[in-house]
């Protein structure tokens, strides 16, 4: 019978590391997924949009200000 | 109806304060306790008299709400030069003792007025930024007008009380002692309370934003809030004495309460002051460019690196101590690793003026930021290699460690904040341009040599005094006296003294210009009307 330490210490360098290493290298891989460059480039351009006052609907949003 | 339940619910608090103010069991607590029955009389009467008045017109959700940033930008400048006026005086204190006036033991000391100032630097200052440029920012990038409505006035009002509270406390010696988190246990519930208004307000105007994405200024901005309520939850667990009395006592002890410490003090860093600041940064040189960031997927990887990693670095803080090895090891590899999203972060910012360089010579606000995403990247390499144990047996202890946290709080953090409010004050107050754009540079200036006085001056007296304590003899005897250290530092804590005099006055400098802006400045042209877009 191992003690709590012991047990969550192991799990934690193992399984743990595994999944959040996993995790953390599935969201580099979605991020670099082709047509992402588009989407992003779009999204990058958001603070230059709205500066003086809120959108009227979310469609208009992208309508009225397209530059 | 609501208005009567705020007058039901501050009434209960000044009744309940009172008898609080009445059972106290410590000077502190009274003080404390009448402070708030003050406050909550005072709001009591300002409540009562807007009761059963006309209601104004419903609020127009085609502005955005900007009293509450107004007041923020003030306040964030307010509470950074009083932080630096702390901070200045007891560098002082420390190179000349007798600044510790025997009339205001117990008040004036260096004990009481250290977490004074780093309180005040880091959650009055640090934080209003925080709330101001969140309040800004997400407004901006949802183009939606923020949620809540009252409550975001509650939050603001609500966490400069916390900062009252917080700093009242300090020189009346209320403190659990747990660095960066003194606050006693009633302080830790108030903050807790306006700390998850905050995080609705935020949550709530990132649901209704008409934006379909949320840009990448916000997730930093959400991770810093979200990451902030956990760690200042968890780091003050605590059981009061007496429901009438400050004092607390710790639910962890030993190693574990130290680790707790130091995961949360290292992740405040992490979160508050770097992860909230960057969703600043993310935003604010885009705008002062006037380019979108360099690269929008590095922007998302070093926001997931940084999350990833940023979490485990705390054991660096407990090298050589009763702290397993393995969890120091741990803590040591994650820092290092750090330094590759922290690059990544830094490199994203300063790319972002690729072919807008030339505004850094007429620009001296986007020089400004320029300059802390460069301090950034100097704290964030010296970070790293101060967690290494054997360089870490050197600097631990020493001041070192205090230049370290200065080159990036006044650079980094500072430098950004600067560059955020020369932004927001004529965009808030519709002024043409700031009042002076000389004056800017004199502050740019003042508080860049400062910085380098400041981090230079520690750099030597931190490795001399590391050295010095770990020099032995011919038959290891120890050769220097602690004393002894603290007689050779005097030169350079006089350098340092002069460089916060110098970040002090730059500061002065940016208020008074701030000011003016208000006061004398040209107003705006009206804004564009909705013209079409072709």
């Amino acid at each position: 019978m191992e003690d709590t330490y012991t047990i969550m210490r192991v799990f934690a360098g193992s399984w743990g590391l595994l999944f959040m290493f996993t995790v953390f290298i599935i969201v580099i891989l979605f991020v670099l997924r082709p047509g992402s460059g588009r989407l992003y480039k779009d999204t990058a351009n958001i603070p230059f949009r709205h500066d003086d006052k809120p959108a009227r609907s979310p469609a208009a949003s992208q309508k009225t200000e397209a530059r | 109806m609501l208005d009567y339940v705020k007058l039901l619910i501050l009434g209960l608090v000044v009744i309940s304060a009172a008898i609080a103010a009445n059972y106290a069991r410590d000077v502190g607590y009274m003080v404390h306790a009448i402070i708030v029955m003050i406050t909550a009389a005072g709001l009591f009467l300002w409540q009562l008299r807007r009761t059963d008045e006309p209601v104004p017109a419903a609020v127009l959700q085609t502005e955005y709400m900007d009293g509450p940033v107004r007041w923020g930008a003030i306040l964030t400048a307010f509470w950074g030069v009083v932080g630096f006026l702390v901070g200045t005086f007891i560098a002082f204190q420390l190179a000349y003792p007798q600044l510790n006036f025997e009339w205001a033991q117990g008040y004036l000391n260096f004990g009481r007025l250290r977490p004074l100032h780093t309180s005040a630097v880091i959650f009055a200052f640090a934080g209003n930024a925080l709330i101001t440029a969140s309040f800004y920012i997400v407004q901006r990038t949802t183009a939606a007008r923020l949620w809540g409505g009252g409550l975001v006035w509650f939050v603001l009002w609500g966490y400069q009380f916390f900062i009252v509270l917080a700093a009242t406390g300090y020189l009346m010696g209320i403190t659990q002692g747990l660095e960066y988190a003194e606050p006693e246990w009633y302080v830790d519930i108030w903050l807790t309370i306006v700390w998850v208004a905050f995080l609705a307000v935020f949550m709530g105007t990132l649901i209704k934003r008409k934006e379909p994405h949320i840009y990448v200024a916000n997730w930093f901005l959400l991770s810093f809030i979200v990451t902030v309520a956990m760690l200042h939850v968890i780091n003050n667990m605590s059981v009061p004495v007496s429901i009438f009395g400050s004092r607390s006592v710790q639910v962890m002890a030993g190693v574990q309460s130290a680790m707790t410490q130091w995961w949360y003090g290292h992740n405040a860093v992490g979160f508050l002051l770097t992860a909230g600041f960057l969703g600043m940064m993310y935003y604010f040189i885009p705008k002062q460019a006037e380019r979108p960031v360099y690269s929008y997927k590095l922007s998302i990887i070093h926001f997931w690196a940084l999350i990833f990693l940023y979490i485990w670095a705390g054991p660096h803080h407990l090298h050589y101590t009763a702290l397993p090895d393995w969890a120091q090891t741990l803590g040591m590899v994650f820092s290092v690793v750090l330094w590759m999203p922290s690059w990544g972060g830094m490199i994203n910012g300063l790319m972002t003026l690729s072919g807008a360089w030339d505004k850094l010579r007429t620009d001296p606000v986007l020089r400004m930021m320029v300059t802390s995403v460069a301090f950034y990247g100097m704290s964030t390499f010296e970070g790293p290699m101060m967690s290494i144990r054997s360089v870490n047996s050197l600097s631990h202890y020493t001041d070192w460690t205090i230049g370290h946290v200065h080159s990036g709080a006044l650079g980094w953090n500072g430098m950004i904040t600067f560059g955020m409010l020369y932004y927001l004050f004529p965009k808030l107050w519709s002024r043409e341009r700031l009042y002076s754009l000389r004056l800017v540079s004199w502050h740019y200036w003042l508080a860049t040599i400062g910085i380098v006085l400041y981090a230079a001056s520690m750099w030597v007296t931190g490795i001399m005094e590391g050295l010095m304590w770990r020099e032995v003899d011919a038959q290891g005897f120890l050769v220097n006296s602690f004393a002894d250290t603290v007689a050779a530092k005097f030169p350079m804590y006089v350098v340092r003294g002069l460089g916060g005099l110098m970040f002090l006055a730059g500061g002065l400098i940016m208020a008074y210009n701030l000011w003016m802006t208000v006061r004398k400045g040209v107003a705006a042209a009206p804004a564009r009307a909705a013209a079409p877009a072709e």
